[in-house]
């Protein structure tokens, strides 16, 4: 027993002696987190803005100028080319330089004057008909999100145009968003993040570090040696466990003090999920270990990993939306319970009982890899 | 042989052959291996070497075949064999991100080696193996012969029964080499058996007993002065002018098994079939008796005539 500690402590610390020497994989543990999150944290932004759209005013009037001004005011939009005819503003749009056009039709001042949204109440012949929409957009709908975003002007109320107040009449549901009732994607984002570039280093690292041994015939000398798989298997992810919690620890101190996301969650229930599901991406990176031959077979199931954990972990796509097929593969990944839980601990503070599902998963998927792992890691070169 | 010397027997393998496939790597291989004594493989590139190694070690699976290493049977015991040997590979397997010391110190905590019998150990190995001065760079960055003098260092670290070195010396000059030698036998002297590959003839020379090896089959065994005087063949040297042509002209003689050109001299190995080779060769290139002499053989004539000739 104390001899096997020994063993592993000694696989243990040449590991890190290893990595101390090799700046480029040091860099990347800390490079990583860093560039990712200042990257997504700032750019993936699903409430979209300053979409570029093109003007084609018919009616040249002054109310047509406060129209466009009022759009432009929601941020939704930016008018960046104006056109006197639709045919210029189609070609615009079939060039990508814009991605809606805005058409304004010449008797604007009437419609606006008959119409709901400026607020006048209805004409005494309240019949729908009488009232036509103000403008209309033609709008590129290649890319969903903006063609959303644009769509979600198609009520947009235009009381301020006349400086009137708004009579927006009563909603069907009163909405209350709770934990991030500002919107801010961030605060999505950085703990979906944290499982994210855990997924990609913990089993890029493992699975790689035990090819290398292979690949650089390392190991033809440690299997003549008396040392154990499973002392092997430990020595060398148990280093790549602080490496892990170093990352948690850059993206969650950049996530609060840059992009103000809160931790409402115990830093107790935070530490054991993470550590749980950094320890079943190890185990699953030595499977990948054991099954690869050189580094680039490695890195390629490594990515076959990462991009349904980037897909259908919920990271990107709510969970719940997508069809049951993906849903099952989702579960399998470690990824999509480690997304729930953090977002759990983090965003909601949620209690152990309801976190169990998930925490027992990630307990049997790393029993079971760490099974895997040991049989199929045999000490001799057939 | 009788069953007492089994007991003097570090590795005993009876009919020993594998497979990759089609290939044959080895094929019906015999060995007896006496301890306290240095064991040579000779045999060309792919002859089946390090196959014969590794399985030796438990590394691989024999096709067929039974092995008992130190009285252990293999592969099944492959794991209590372990600390009993030591293993210095063909291409250098320690790390090469690693200073001497640390990979010294490594396969130290491996076999359980801790506090100051390590560090004791350690540098005894360092100065033993001339590595003092060479103890903080890092084993990547040494030369070729540095580095094979650290494998050593390591592979007899804890003080192994049973010793395989496969190609010990391929990266080394001559002159270490015989250092290197040197270190073999001092470690023979204290008890360990050493079974050694090489391709190198001097080498082979050196050692106590050694198989010729060839497409994985045995081709003879024995002390080296065995195989010289129970060569199947008899080597004449001539000396004369024009000795390509008359190379040419030999080697098309079915009874002679090669001719080599050794500066003004030609190397003629005849069979031994042949009675008389010195009248057979006079016959054949109408030379003065002078010109034509028996010398002893080398155990690079061995080589040949076991391997069977042409190979040059
Ligand atoms: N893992 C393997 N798979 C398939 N063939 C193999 C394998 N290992 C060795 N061989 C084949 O077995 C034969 C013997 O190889 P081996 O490495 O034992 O030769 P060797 O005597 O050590 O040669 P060298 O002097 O070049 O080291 C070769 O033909 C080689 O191609
Ligand atoms: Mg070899």
């Amino acid at each position: 027993m104390m001899r096997s500690l020994y063993r592993i402590q000694a696989i243990f610390f040449k590991e890190l002696v290893q990595l101390k020497r090799d700046k480029m994989t040091f860099g990347m543990v800390v490079m990583i987190p860093l560039v990712q999150l200042m990257l997504f944290g700032y750019a993936i932004n699903t409430n979209v803005r300053h979409i570029p759209v093109a003007l084609v005013d018919h009616s040249q009037t002054a109310i047509s100028r406060v129209l466009v001004q009022t759009v432009e005011a929601t941020q939704v939009v930016t008018v960046t080319q104006k056109y006197f005819d639709l045919k210029s503003a189609q070609a615009a749009l079939e060039q990508a330089q814009v991605r809606a056009i805005l058409i304004i039709p010449h008797d604007v001042s009437q419609r606006l004057a008959r119409h709901r949204s400026v607020g006048f109440g209805l004409p005494a012949s309240s019949d729908e008909e009488t009232s036509r929409p103000i403008a209309q957009w033609l709008v590129d709908g290649s890319d969903t999100m903006i063609a959303a975003a644009i769509k979600g002007l198609k009520n947009m109320p235009l009381a301020e145009l006349l400086s009137k107040p708004a009579n927006r009449g009563t909603p069907t549901f009163e909405v209350t968003l709770f934990y991030n009732p500002e919107q801010r994607t961030a605060v999505n984002i950085v703990p979906g993040l944290l499982g994210i570039i855990l997924t990609m280093t913990m089993i890029m690292f493992t699975s790689g570090a035990i090819v290398r041994e292979r690949e650089q015939g390392n190991m033809e000398m440690l299997i003549t040696t008396p040392i154990r798989s499973i002392e092997l298997m430990l020595g060398k992810i148990i280093p790549y466990i602080f490496i892990g919690l170093i990352q948690v620890f850059i993206i969650l101190s950049l996530g609060y003090f840059v992009f103000n996301v809160p931790i409402n969650g115990g830093l107790g229930a935070l530490f054991s999920v993470t550590l749980l599901f950094i320890a079943a991406s190890l185990t699953l990176g030595l499977v990948i270990s054991t099954i690869a031959t050189n580094q680039l077979q490695s890195m390629q199931m490594t990515i076959f990993v990462l991009l349904p954990s980037i897909l259908l972990s919920g990271f990107m796509f709510p969970y719940e939306g997508m069809p049951k097929a993906a849903q099952y593969i989702a579960e399998i990944l470690p990824a999509t319970h480690y997304m729930r839980l953090i977002r759990g601990v983090i965003l909601r503070d949620v209690g152990f009982t309801d976190m169990m599902p998930d925490i027992y998963w990630l307990i049997i998927f790393t029993a079971a890899g760490l099974t895997i792992a040991s049989l199929r890691f045999k000490k001799n070169l057939d | 042989m009788s069953k007492g010397s089994d007991f003097d027997l570090a590795i005993q393998a009876k009919q020993l052959s594998r497979r990759f496939g089609d290939l044959k790597a080895i094929d019906r291989l015999d060995l007896n291996v006496q301890k306290c004594r240095i064991y040579g493989f000779l045999g060309p590139n792919g002859c089946g070497k390090t196959t014969a190694i590794r399985m030796l070690t438990g590394l691989l699976k024999p096709s067929s075949g039974e092995i008992q290493v130190l009285g252990l049977s293999l592969p099944k015991d492959a794991e209590k064999l372990r600390l009993r040997m030591g293993y210095m590979t063909q291409r250098f397997s320690l790390y090469n991100d690693l200073t001497v010391k640390e990979n010294l110190q490594f396969i130290a905590k491996i076999y359980g080696l801790a506090g100051k019998k390590q560090t004791r150990r350690i540098s005894e190995l360092l100065s033993t193996y001339g590595l003092d001065q060479k103890k903080q760079q890092l084993a990547g960055s040494m030369s070729g012969g540095q580095r094979q003098r650290l494998s050593l260092a390591a592979a007899t670290l804890h003080k192994p029964e049973l010793l395989f070195l496969d190609e010990p010396t391929s990266a080394v000059d001559p002159e270490n080499r015989r250092e290197f030698w040197e270190q073999l036998f001092d470690l023979c002297d204290q008890g360990t058996s050493i079974l050694v590959s090489t391709h190198y003839m001097d080498e082979a020379e050196r050692c106590h007993k050694l198989a010729i090896l060839e497409d994985g089959a045995k081709r003879a065994d024995g002390t080296p002065d065995e195989l010289m005087s129970n060569m199947a063949a008899q080597v004449v040297e001539i000396e004369a002018d024009g000795l390509r042509q008359l190379k040419q002209r030999l080697i098309a003689l079915p009874d002679v098994i090669t001719a080599a050109q050794l500066g003004s001299r030609l190397r003629v190995l005849v069979k031994n079939t042949v009675h008389e080779p010195l009248v057979f060769l006079q016959h054949n290139t109408k030379l003065e008796a002078d010109k034509l002499n028996i010398v002893r053989p080398s155990l690079e004539d061995v080589f040949i005539t076991c391997t069977g000739g042409g190979r040059q």
